[in-house]
C-alpha cells in the first residue's frame, strides 16, 4: 500500500513531520513503512517562468535563446527545445539549482547540478525542463509534449516555485500492510492511524446528500440471486456524462499514488478506491438490458469477454453480475467489454458492492485475473463501507461536474454488519503486557482509533471496519501499539523453573555427526523431495518397495515431487557435483529424514526415518567407510561385534562390494561401493564408498552405561594359526568360530596376513590369526590354552580349513 | 700398600680424565674395580696383612674405592650430559615443514548456528523439541488459528500431498504438539525443515529451516519475550547488540511483533548488510494467541504464553556473509570446508 504524505497531511491538520519522522514512527505503531520517496529529492531552484522573447542562435540552426522572465529577473537561456514559443510558461531550473535526470528520462542520483554557462558561445543563466527532467514522465504527465519542455496552462503564476506548481512536492510512502489491517489499505485508514501515532485530530471527508429528484430505481433493479457471496450490493446512476480531464488536485493526488490521470469519471473511480479502499465499476447504463443487474454464479462453461478483450473461462463458482439477458462483468474482478464507459457514455451505472473474500480470491486464481478491485475484495471488505464510498464518489461527480447523478441508491443489504463490543478489561491487557498501564490512557488510544467506549456497561465499541479485533488479546495489541512497544519493560519469565535439555535422538545425532566430522567427513544439505527418476538411476528393481512414496500434488516441477525413501540421490548428486569441479578426496556426510509412507494413497503421516548417509571418493576404500562405522557404533556404546552380510541385495552397490551392517540381530544400515553403472548414471568417474545407517536403530541400541573393568594384570599368552582356506569362506566366518569356541579366556584376535597367489593351490588362500588369551586372575599354563585351541582347530577343521605346514 | 693405592688411583684419574667414551669408562672399571681388577686384588690381598692393620688399610682401600667410583660417576653423567647435547644437535627439524594434518571434516554452517542457538536456550531452560516434516493441516494451519480460506494459507505457498497433509510451512506446528500434550510449564524451542513452493534463487529456496520457540506459564507476559528475545540475541550476536520490537501480525500471535537488531556488522551505522538502515528483521513473534491455546487444551484465563520463529539460514547467511543461498545446498567441499 502506497500513500502521498501530502494526502494524509491534509486529513490530518495538525501534522507536520519530516518524511523520516513519519515513516518511523508509524513503522513503531505498526503501520511497517517500507520506504518512502520524496519526489523533489533531486529538484533545487526550478520556478514558473515566462518566455518573452525567442531569438535565433548565431551559430547553431538547432539552439534559440530566449529570454525568460523568472519573477525575480528576467535571464538568458538557450535551449534547443523544438516546442518552445513566446509567452509560454515553463518550468525554469535557475544557475546553482538541481533536475532529477535527463530528458531521456533517465535519473541520476542526487540529481544534476545546473550551472550558468556558454553554448555555442552565447551565455545561457539555467534551463528549461521536460517533466522526465522533473522526474517524472508522460504517462503521469499525459499533457507534457514527448521531447520538449513541460508547458504549463496560462493560470500558472510567474516566479511561483514549480515543483510545488506540479505537485511534485510530495513523498510517496509505501506500507508493509498485514492482512488483519483490512482497513489499512485505504488512504482514510492510515490517516486515522497516522491522527493516533502523532495524537493529532483526523478530519475524514464530509460526505453530503447528493442526487437530484429522481428515483433511481426508475433506471435500474437489482436482484441479487447469490447471497452468500454478496454480502452488500449498492447501486447508483449517472446521467448526462460529461467526459473531461479531472482537476489537478485530484490528478496530482492519483500521480502520487502511482495512477495514471485519464478522465473525470475513471478518475473518480480510482480516487474512492484509493481513498476509502472500496473498489468501483462503473457500467454504461445503455448496454445494460431490461434495465435489470443480477448477481448470480456462472452457468457451467460459460464464456465471457472482460474488458481488456480477453475471453476469460468461468464454472458455477465464479461470481457474475448479469443484466435481464447476459453476463456484464466477473464480481469484484473485471468488468465486461460490452458494458464498459467509453468517451460517448451519456448514463452509467455506479457499482459498490461487498463480496466474498474468499470467493473472489480463488476466482481470481481460477479466472488467471488478479487485479486492483480483486486484490482489495480478497482481504474481505467492510460492507459498511460501500455505500460510504458510493455517495463520496457522486459528491465527487457533483463537485467536478462530470454529471448529474440521480437521487435515491439501490441497496441491497439483508444482513447489516454490526459493530462488536469487547469487555474493558485493564488489568488483563496490563497483565497480558507485563505493564501498569493506566485505564485512562488506554480509552484515550482507543478514542484515538475510534473506538467508543460504553460507560454503563464497561464495553468498547469495535466500528465495523475493525474486523480484525476480536478478543482482549487484540485490545491488548492496540494498547500496546499506541503505548510504544519500546516502552514496555523487559523481564525473564518467572516461574517454576524447567531443566534445559536435547532429546536422547538428538543427542545422539549429535554425537554421530562429530563422529563423522572427525573421520574426515563435512556435513551437507540436501533436498528432501526428488525426481521419481532417481529409483532407475540407482537401478532399483520395478517392484521395489522403496518405490512406493509420498507424491505432492502441487510440486515445483517432477524433478522436486516426491518424498525421497532413501537418502542416495542427494549425495550422489553432491558428490558429483564435486567430482565435475575436480574436488579431490571428498568425503561427505547427511543426517536428514526419509519419508516411508504406511500406506498409499496417503491416510495417515508418512514414517520419518532419520539417516546417516556417508558418501566418499578419492582417498580411501570399502575398509576405510567400514572403519568410520564401527567407530560410531563404538562411540554409541554399541560393543557387541558388527556383523556384515555380504547378501545386502542392493541393487545400486557393487554386487562383490557391499554388506548389510547387522548389530545384535537387526540390519542397521548398509555400506558398500556404489555400482558403476550408477556411478555412471550420476557421471562420476570415481570409485564412490557410501555408508546408511538407520538412525532410529542407532538411538535404540545406544548405551551410555560404562562401568570399569580393571586393567589386566596377568600377562597375555598368544597363540598364531595360520590356515590355508577355502576361497569362499570369509574370514568372518573364522571369526565366528573364534567368537564361539574360544572359551573365556580368548580376549582377542587379529588377522595378520592374508595371501592368494603363487604359493597357494588354486582355489584357496592363505589366512593367518594372531589369537590373545587372558585370565583376570591368574597366569595362564599351556594346560589352560589347549582346550579351546583344540575347539577352535576342529572347528576349522570341520569347515574344510587346514594349518599351513 | 698405601703406595700401592695411591698409585692405582692415579692411574685410575688419569684413565677417567682421558676417556672420551662410555666403553673406555667401562674398562677402567673393570680394570680397577672388576673381579679380576687391581683394587679387587689389593682387597684380596688383605689376608696378608696383619690382623692389627687390617681396620685402617680396609678403610683406606674402601675409601681409595669410594673415590674413584664417584669420579667414575661424574665422568659418566659428564660424558652423557655431552652425548645428548650431540643428539639433540642432530635432530633439529625445519619447523616450517607442513603440518601431517588429521582429516577432520566440517560441519554444515546451518549447523554450527543451530548449535550456538540451541546452546542459548538449553542453557535457558529450554527443551528442544521435534516434530514431523510430513504434517497434517490441522496442526500446520487451523490449530494455528488459520482457517481453511485464509489468505495466509496461500501467502505461504503450500506443498500439499493430500487436502489434509502437507509439507509443513513452518515449524510452529510443533508448538501445538507440545501443548496438545497437557504437560505445564512449557519451554521448548522446536528447530527442523520447513517447505514452501518458492522457485531455487539466491534467496529463496523451497526447504529451509525454521527455529521455533515457546513459553507457557502462568504468568509470563510481553514484557518476558522482550527480555528473553533480547538475551538471546545479545549471547547470538555479542552483548552490545540492541533490539528493536515492532507491532506485526501473525494468526497465531496477539500481540504480534517483529523484532530487529541492530546490524552486527555496522553496529547500526548502515552498511550494504543491513541496507543502510543500521536494522536487520530476525525474527517474527508474539503472545500465544487465545484462541491457539483453548483450541490446544489450556485455558487462557490460566496460562499465557510467547512465541518466536526465526529463519536458520537467514542467521546463517547473516552470519557468515554468505551471498547466494544455493550454496548451502550444493555441498561443494570448497564450501563446506570453510566452516
Amino acid at each position: 500500500m502506497k500513500t502521498s504524505l501530502k494526502w494524509i497531511k491534509d486529513l490530518v491538520p495538525g501534522l507536520e513531520v519530516s518524511p523520516q519522522t513519519f515513516a518511523d514512527a508509524m513503522t513503531l505503531s505498526g503501520s511497517k513503512v517500507e520506504y518512502y520517496d520524496c519526489m523533489d529529492a533531486d529538484l533545487d531552484q526550478i520556478v514558473v517562468g515566462q518566455i518573452k522573447e525567442i531569438a535565433p542562435h548565431p551559430d547553431a540552426d538547432k539552439l534559440v535563446i530566449c529570454q525568460v522572465d523568472v519573477g525575480s529577473e528576467t535571464i538568458q537561456i538557450v535551449t534547443g527545445a523544438p516546442n518552445v514559443f513566446e509567452g509560454a510558461k515553463v518550468p525554469v531550473v535557475l544557475d546553482g539549482g538541481r533536475v532529477a535526470g535527463g530528458h531521456d528520462g533517465s535519473k541520476t542520483e542526487g540529481g544534476i547540478k545546473i550551472k550558468k554557462g556558454k553554448l555555442r558561445g552565447v551565455e545561457s543563466y539555467g534551463m528549461m525542463c521536460s517533466i522526465e527532467e522533473l522526474g517524472s514522465n508522460r504517462d503521469m504527465f499525459p499533457e507534457a509534449p514527448e521531447n520538449g519542455i513541460y508547458i504549463f496552462d496560462e493560470s500558472v503564476t510567474v516566479g511561483d516555485n514549480a515543483v510545488k506548481v506540479l505537485g511534485l512536492d510530495d513523498a510517496v510512502v509505501e506500507y508493509e500492510i498485514t492482512s488483519n489491517r483490512v482497513d489499512c489499505f485505504a488512504v482514510l485508514g492510515l490517516a486515522r492511524e497516522a491522527a493516533a501515532t502523532f495524537q493529532k485530530e483526523f478530519v475524514p471527508p464530509v460526505v453530503t446528500e447528493t442526487g437530484n429528484d429522481e428515483d433511481v430505481n426508475q433506471y435500474i433493479k437489482v436482484r441479487v440471486d447469490a447471497k452468500d457471496l454478496c454480502r452488500r450490493y449498492t447501486a447508483r446512476v449517472v446521467k448526462n456524462i460529461k467526459i473531461a480531464p479531472s482537476p489537478k488536485w485530484m490528478q496530482e493526488r492519483l500521480r502520487a499514488q502511482g495512477i495514471r490521470p485519464i478522465n473525470n469519471i475513471v478518475d473518480i473511480t480510482n480516487y474512492v478506491m484509493e481513498e476509502y479502499g472500496q473498489p468501483m465499476h462503473a457500467y454504461d447504463l445503455d448496454t445494460i438490458e431490461d434495465h435489470q443487474i443480477v448477481v448470480r454464479r456462472a452457468n457451467p462453461g460459460e464464456t465471457f469477454v472482460t474488458l481488456d478483450g480477453q475471453e476469460r473461462r468461468v464454472d458455477e463458482s465464479v461470481l457474475m453480475i448479469c443484466d435481464g439477458k447476459k453476463a456484464v462483468g466477473i464480481a469484484g474482478i473485471m468488468g465486461g467489454e460490452n458494458s464498459m464507459i467509453t468517451d460517448n457514455v451519456t448514463t452509467m451505472l455506479f457499482e459498490a458492492a461487498c463480496f466474498d473474500g474468499t470467493n473472489i480470491r480463488l476466482s481470481s486464481k481460477k479466472v488467471g485475473l488478479r487485479t486492483d478491485a480483486s486484490g482489495k475484495f480478497e482481504k474481505g471488505l467492510d460492507p459498511n463501507n460501500a455505500i460510504e464510498a458510493m455517495n463520496r464518489a457522486c459528491q465527487l461527480v457533483e463537485e467536478l461536474g462530470a454529471g448529474e447523478v440521480v437521487g435515491g441508491v439501490v441497496d441491497i443489504y439483508d444482513e447489516p454488519m454490526e459493530g462488536r463490543r469487547l469487555p474493558f478489561e485493564p488489568d488483563k491487557y496490563n497483565h497480558m503486557l507485563g505493564t501498569s498501564i493506566p485505564a485512562e490512557d488506554m480509552l484515550t488510544y482507543f478514542r484515538r482509533l475510534d473506538l467508543g467506549y460504553d460507560e454503563v456497561s464497561n464495553e468498547v465499541l469495535i466500528p465495523s471496519w475493525r474486523q480484525d479485533l476480536e478478543s482482549y488479546a487484540d485490545l491488548a495489541e492496540e494498547v500496546a501499539r499506541f503505548y510504544g512497544y519500546d516502552k514496555i519493560p523487559t523481564s525473564l519469565p518467572s516461574g517454576e523453573a524447567t531443566t534445559g535439555r536435547l532429546s536422547d535422538k538428538l543427542k545422539i545425532e549429535k554425537i554421530v555427526r562429530n563422529v563423522a566430522q572427525f573421520c574426515g567427513f563435512s556435513q551437507g544439505m540436501t533436498y528432501s523431495f526428488e525426481s521419481p527418476k532417481v529409483f532407475d538411476k540407482l537401478l532399483l528393481d520395478a517392484d521395489d518397495p522403496l518405490r512406493q512414496t509420498v507424491v505432492i500434488s502441487n510440486p515445483l516441477g517432477e524433478d522436486f515431487s516426491i518424498m525421497r525413501t532413501l537418502p542416495l540421490d542427494g549425495m550422489l548428486t553432491s558428490l558429483a557435483t564435486n567430482a565435475n569441479r575436480r574436488n579431490k578426496d571428498v568425503r561427505l556426510f547427511e543426517m536428514g529424514n526419509i519419508y516411508l509412507p504406511k500406506q498409499l494413497p496417503l491416510t495417515e503421516l508418512p514414517e520419518e526415518r532419520m539417516q546417516l548417509t556417508l558418501g566418499m571418493y578419492g582417498d580411501g576404500d570399502f575398509f576405510t567407510m567400514k572403519g568410520v562405522v564401527e567407530e560410531i557404533a563404538s562411540q554409541l556404546g554399541m560393543n557387541d561385534k558388527l556383523h556384515y552380510d555380504p547378501q545386502a541385495g542392493k541393487n545400486f552397490l557393487h554386487p562383490g562390494r557391499q554388506a548389510n551392517i547387522v548389530y545384535a540381530g537387526k540390519v542397521i544400515g548398509y555400506l558398500g561401493e556404489v555400482h558403476p553403472m550408477v556411478c555412471a548414471n550420476y557421471d562420476i568417474k570415481e570409485r564412490v564408498y557410501i555408508a546408511v545407517l538407520d538412525m532410529p536403530y542407532l538411538v535404540e541400541m545406544a548405551s551410555f552405561d560404562k562401568k570399569y573393568e580393571g586393567i589386566a594384570r596377568f600377562p597375555a599368552a598368544t597363540r598364531d594359526i595360520s590356515m590355508v582356506v577355502p576361497r569362499g569362506i570369509l574370514v568372518g566366518d573364522i571369526e565366528a568360530v573364534f567368537d564361539q569356541k574360544g572359551g573365556a579366556y580368548l580376549e582377542s584376535y587379529e588377522l595378520f596376513d592374508l595371501y592368494e597367489g603363487n604359493q597357494i593351490v588354486k582355489g584357496f588362500k592363505s589366512v593367518a590369526y594372531s589369537l590373545t588369551f587372558r585370565a583376570k586372575d591368574k597366569n595362564l599354563e599351556e594346560e589352560d590354552i589347549k582346550g579351546a585351541m583344540n575347539r577352535i582347530l576342529k572347528a576349522l577343521d570341520g569347515m574344510g580349513i587346514e594349518l599351513r605346514k | 700398600m698405601k703406595e700401592k693405592l695411591q698409585e692405582i688411583t692415579k692411574k685410575a684419574m688419569e684413565q677417567i680424565d682421558a676417556a672420551e667414551e662410555m666403553s673406555s669408562l667401562n674398562d677402567v672399571r673393570v680394570a680397577i674395580l672388576g673381579k679380576k681388577g687391581e683394587l679387587t686384588a689389593v682387597l684380596k690381598s688383605m689376608k696378608d696383612v696383619k690382623p692389627e692393620d687390617r681396620p685402617a688399610v680396609g678403610q683406606l682401600v674402601n675409601e681409595t674405592r669410594a673415590a674413584i667410583e664417584e669420579k667414575l660417576n661424574e665422568a659418566k653423567e659428564k660424558l652423557e650430559q655431552a652425548e645428548l647435547e650431540r643428539r639433540l644437535k642432530t635432530e633439529v627439524i625445519d619447523v616450517t615443514l607442513p603440518a601431517k594434518k588429521a582429516r577432520i571434516g566440517h560441519l554444515h554452517p546451518n549447523t554450527n548456528v543451530l548449535e550456538e542457538v540451541e546452546d542459548i536456550f538449553v542453557g535457558m531452560g529450554y527443551e528442544v523439541v521435534e516434530g514431523p516434516e510430513v504434517e497434517y493441516d490441522y496442526y500446520n494451519f487451523e490449530a494455528l488459528n488459520i482457517p481453511a480460506n485464509h489468505p495466509a494459507k496461500d501467502e505461504q505457498d503450500t506443498f500439499y500431498i493430500n487436502k489434509d497433509i502437507l509439507l509443513r510451512t513452518q515449524t510452529s506446528p510443533v508448538q501445538v504438539r507440545v501443548m496438545e500434550k497437557g504437560k505445564l510449564p512449557i519451554r521448548m524451542i522446536a528447530p527442523g525443515r520447513v517447505f514452501r513452493s518458492d522457485e531455487v534463487d539466491a534467496t529463496h529456496s523451497p526447504s529451509f529451516h525454521q527455529i521455533e520457540g515457546m513459553v507457557i506459564d502462568k504468568n509470563i507476559t510481553f514484557a518476558d519475550l522482550k527480555g528473553t528475545l533480547e538475551e538471546f540475541v545479545k549471547q547470538l550476536f555479542g552483548a552490545d547488540t540492541k533490539v528493536k520490537f515492532r507491532p506485526h501480525h501473525f494468526p497465531f500471535t496477539e500481540p504480534s511483533a517483529e523484532m530487529d537488531v541492530s546490524c552486527f556488522k555496522c553496529g547500526g551505522k548502515g552498511c550494504r548488510f543491513c541496507k543502510g538502515e543500521g536494522w536487520i528483521e530476525i525474527l517474527g513473534c508474539g503472545m500465544v494467541h487465545p484462541k491457539v491455546l483453548r483450541m490446544s487444551g489450556i485455558d487462557p484465563d490460566e496460562y499465557q504464553g510467547f512465541a518466536f520463529g526465526l529463519g536458520l539460514e537467514r542467521i546463517t547467511l547473516l552470519k557468515y556473509e554468505i551471498d547466494d543461498m544455493r550454496l548451502l545446498y550444493e555441498n561443494d567441499d570448497r564450501f563446506l570446508k570453510q566452516f
